[in-house]
């Protein structure tokens, strides 16, 4: 990641948004468009070509549930944990995707396939339990209907592979 | 020619709307009919919804599959409704429709989102002709005043009120804000109007800033709505190039920008000062309130925010007058609410109905009761903030001074309805979890209070509560309350206290016999297999991932408890509901 090259994709952002008062986290979020999280090497990018302190960008990328600062497995598993999917047993969903995958909120798998995230709420509340995977939602699920789902997930990237 | 419409907003589309409507689309010959996109229209539970508008009227399909995309179109060749009939929508779901009385969601299901002339055609954008035309700032803040029209992003404050203290500032540059953070987690009316009807949010907002005096209106948007920020993104797009958005609206004076902010995950930033500070790039952290945001609000200068719902009203009043809102509604409360109706309930969606109605007929009467047979047990009001009004108390109804009686609040309209085998403990438990997490960190009370608000809780859940407890949760509660800086931690303890009120034998029965009368703390829960029912196919030891399930094929099984993790996979298998799940005697 470290390579020149890669942030040189940030510098229409850059150029876009550098006079734009207020604009950093919309910066932010450009940049985790672009590599998919929130590199080290981008932040310093940004600072030198914002002139704002890595401290001060640190401090609001952190404040938001909505940055990373690792990159994400092949399959991004949000998970909801609003309240009409807590009613529905979202914890029992949760509990299902640990024992089958071994992660919790925040980790990556050791393959690297799998990246969890516990998210408030994606607007789906009349399917819950919800959870979406690379953006495609999955509604009224069970334990067993999210261990099928991952299991077929975990043989397609196996069959891929071989 | 025959319109065809399907209802796509995010969960239509989770449900596979746009499935069925690339299928439809590709399938239809555009000579018989047209296909087209629409919001949604609140019946969350019967998605996918197709509407077909005939020459003899409306004919609304439900729960389509792209597999019956064959039928529709030999139902619109022919005419024949026997093709169809098995997905025709039953009388008594459309009741759910028929007792609502729509204003913020008019338009909902009905036109399409992404059409700006669909938008005209019903009738939009001559309140915003009218008022930049006909009207004077002075005139549109008494026809507010008149409608009696409160905030609805849960304070219900007076919107007149607000739009004059913005209007009564000097100075040149000022904004207009709207506040489409939809935080409270269980709630989605405000993503509903964006996804449904983005031009009335525009309509609205533009008449605000037309009375304020702005130049700038800009939407602040979470994050999490991906659908609703490209709808509205396009509908701006297509207001500017009709002239509606920019300089000389209508060919008056009036020139206006609009503009798009998103969210980056943060419910605090549901506040308006904190919304103000993530707007200008920074953490969001509320300010200290004065200066209100009306003085001295987006870089310091004059500002008004209000919610999506409260915009949405406004092209209506501005249209049909102050008068007919107010004679909608209660002595206190005028107009109509919107709700996002979730949880056990039967048929779960987005209800609109005139202040004034009782929880009973909203929950009942429209949401059609408890999803199960298990019992209504009570509904949770205003998300994280707000908090649960049992059973005994069903036929309150929806007003602010009678809500906030209860220790609840109207909130932003979220309504979770919970039946007897949700955990009243945990309910407040899961709220604590929210609030602890998205607390700002700026001032103590909120900040360490939350969190071991949240210890406490979590320890009663786990049967590890001690006598005590229930008045030290009291206690800090209020004192949260009375130290917190801004309405996040000021609100926080209310789910605590009401199910304290209204639920303490569940707190108690926790505590005193370390037993979940709901059955849902797993820590207190257990698996066994009833004898009776066991048949001895041993399945559930072949599922047990720890080899806890032992017994002889044909005879009998049962659980070794130590081992048991609760995993819950042997009461999946079993095909005899022999597995049982309890939490022994609670009493
Ligand atoms: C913690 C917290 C979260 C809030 N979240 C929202 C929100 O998501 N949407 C909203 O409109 N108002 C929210 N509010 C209320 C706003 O501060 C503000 O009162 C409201 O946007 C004003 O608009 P209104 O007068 O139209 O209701 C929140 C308040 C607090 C204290
Ligand atoms: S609470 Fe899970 S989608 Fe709304």
């Amino acid at each position: 990641m470290d390579n020149l090259n890669n942030l040189l994709l940030l510098d229409p952002v850059l150029e876009q948004y550098k006079e734009v008062p207020g604009s950093l986290i919309t910066v932010l979020q450009k940049t985790q468009d672009i590599f998919g999280y929130l590199p080290e090497s981008a932040i310093a990018y940004i600072s030198e070509k914002m002139n704002v302190p890595t401290s001060k960008i640190y401090g609001v990328a952190t404040f938001y549930t909505q940055f990373r600062f690792n990159p994400v497995g092949r399959y991004f598993i949000q998970l909801c944990q609003g309240t009409a999917c807590h009613v529905n047993g979202s914890q029992l969903i949760e509990k299902a995707i640990k024992d089958e995958l071994g992660i919790s909120d925040g980790e990556t798998s050791d393959d690297g396939l799998f990246t969890l995230k516990n998210v408030a709420c994606l607007g789906c509340c009349s399917l819950s339990p919800v959870m979406t995977i690379n953006g495609e939602t999955f509604g009224s699920l069970t334990p067993s209907k999210v261990r099928g789902i991952l299991n077929e997930l975990k043989s397609s990237a196996e069959s891929e592979a071989e | 020619m025959m319109k065809i419409k399907v209802g796509q907003g995010s969960c239509g589309i989770s449900a596979g709307a746009a499935k069925v409507y690339e299928a439809l689309k590709t399938a239809c010959p555009e000579s018989l009919a047209t296909v087209s996109v629409t919001g949604c229209i609140g019946m969350c539970f019967l998605e996918p919804i197709v509407d077909i508008y005939t020459e003899s009227g409306l004919v609304r399909l439900v729960k389509v599959s792209e597999s019956d995309t064959e039928d529709i179109i030999n139902f619109i060749k022919t005419g024949d409704i026997n093709f169809v009939s098995r997905l025709v929508i039953k009388d008594e779901d459309k009741q759910f429709l028929e007792k609502q009385t729509r204003i913020a969601l008019r338009n909902c299901g009905n036109i399409d989102p992404e059409s700006i002339d669909d938008y005209i055609s019903a009738g939009g954008y001559s309140a915003l002709q009218k008022a930049v035309s006909e009207m004077t700032p002075d005139d549109i803040i008494e026809q507010l005043k008149v409608s009696g029209l409160a905030g609805r992003g849960g304070a219900g404050f007076p919107t007149w009120f607000k739009w004059n203290a913005a209007k009564s500032e000097t100075g040149e540059e000022k904004y207009l804000i709207c506040n489409a953070d939809e935080g409270d987690p269980g709630a989605f009316m405000d993503r509903a109007v964006i996804e449904g009807d983005p031009h009335n949010l525009i309509e609205g907002m533009l008449i605000g800033a037309y009375t304020i005096g702005a130049k700038e209106a800009i939407v602040y948007v979470r994050a999490e709505y991906p659908l609703a920020i490209k709808r509205l993104t396009k509908a701006i797009e297509d207001a500017k190039s009709k002239g509606i958005i920019g300089n000389n609206i209508f060919g008056t004076e009036f020139c206006c920008d609009f503009r798009i902010k998103a969210g980056a995950g943060a419910f605090v930033c549901g506040e308006e000062t904190a919304l103000i500070e993530s707007l200008e790039g920074s953490r969001g952290m509320p300010r200290i309130k004065p200066p209100f945001p009306a003085a001295s609000g987006y870089w310091k200068k004059p500002s008004n925010i209000n919610n999506v719902e409260t915009f949405a009203n406004v092209p209506w009043i501005i249209e049909n007058g102050g008068e007919k809102f107010f004679s909608l509604g209660t002595q206190n409360s005028k107009g109509t609410k919107v709700f996002a109706l979730t949880g056990k309930i039967k048929k779960g969606g987005l209800v609109e109905v005139p202040m004034g109605k009782s929880l009973r007929e909203v929950i009942f009467d429209i949401g059609g009761g408890m999803r199960s047979d298990k019992a209504f047990k009570g509904v949770q009001l205003g998300g994280p903030s707000g908090g649960c009004i049992p059973a005994e108390f069903i036929d309150t109804v929806i007003d602010y001074k009678e809500l906030s009686k209860t220790g609840a609040i109207m909130g932003s309209g979220g309504m979770v309805i919970m039946d007897e085998s949700t955990c009243m403990v945990s309910m407040a438990r899961f709220f604590l979890d929210f609030t602890a997490k998205e607390s700002c960190g700026k001032c103590t009370a909120c900040r360490i209070g939350t969190k071991r608000l949240l210890e406490i809780l979590d320890r009663i859940c786990k049967g590890e509560g001690k006598e005590g407890d229930i008045e030290l949760l009291s206690d800090l509660c209020e004192r949260i309350k009375e130290n917190a800086l801004c309405g996040l931690g000021q609100t926080a303890p209310n789910p605590v206290l009401t199910t304290i009120k209204y639920f303490r034998n569940e707190y108690e029965a926790h505590i005193k016999n370390r037993c979940c009368p709901a059955g849902e703390c797993i820590d207190l829960i257990h698996y066994s297999i009833d004898p009776e029912k066991c048949t001895g196919c041993s399945l559930c030891s072949k599922k047990c991932p720890v080899s806890a399930i032992t017994g002889k094929v044909r005879e009998s099984f049962s659980i070794n408890r130590d081992l048991c993790i609760k995993c819950g996979r042997c009461m999946d298998a079993c095909r005899f509901g022999a597995v049982r799940k309890g939490s022994g005697d609670c009493e």
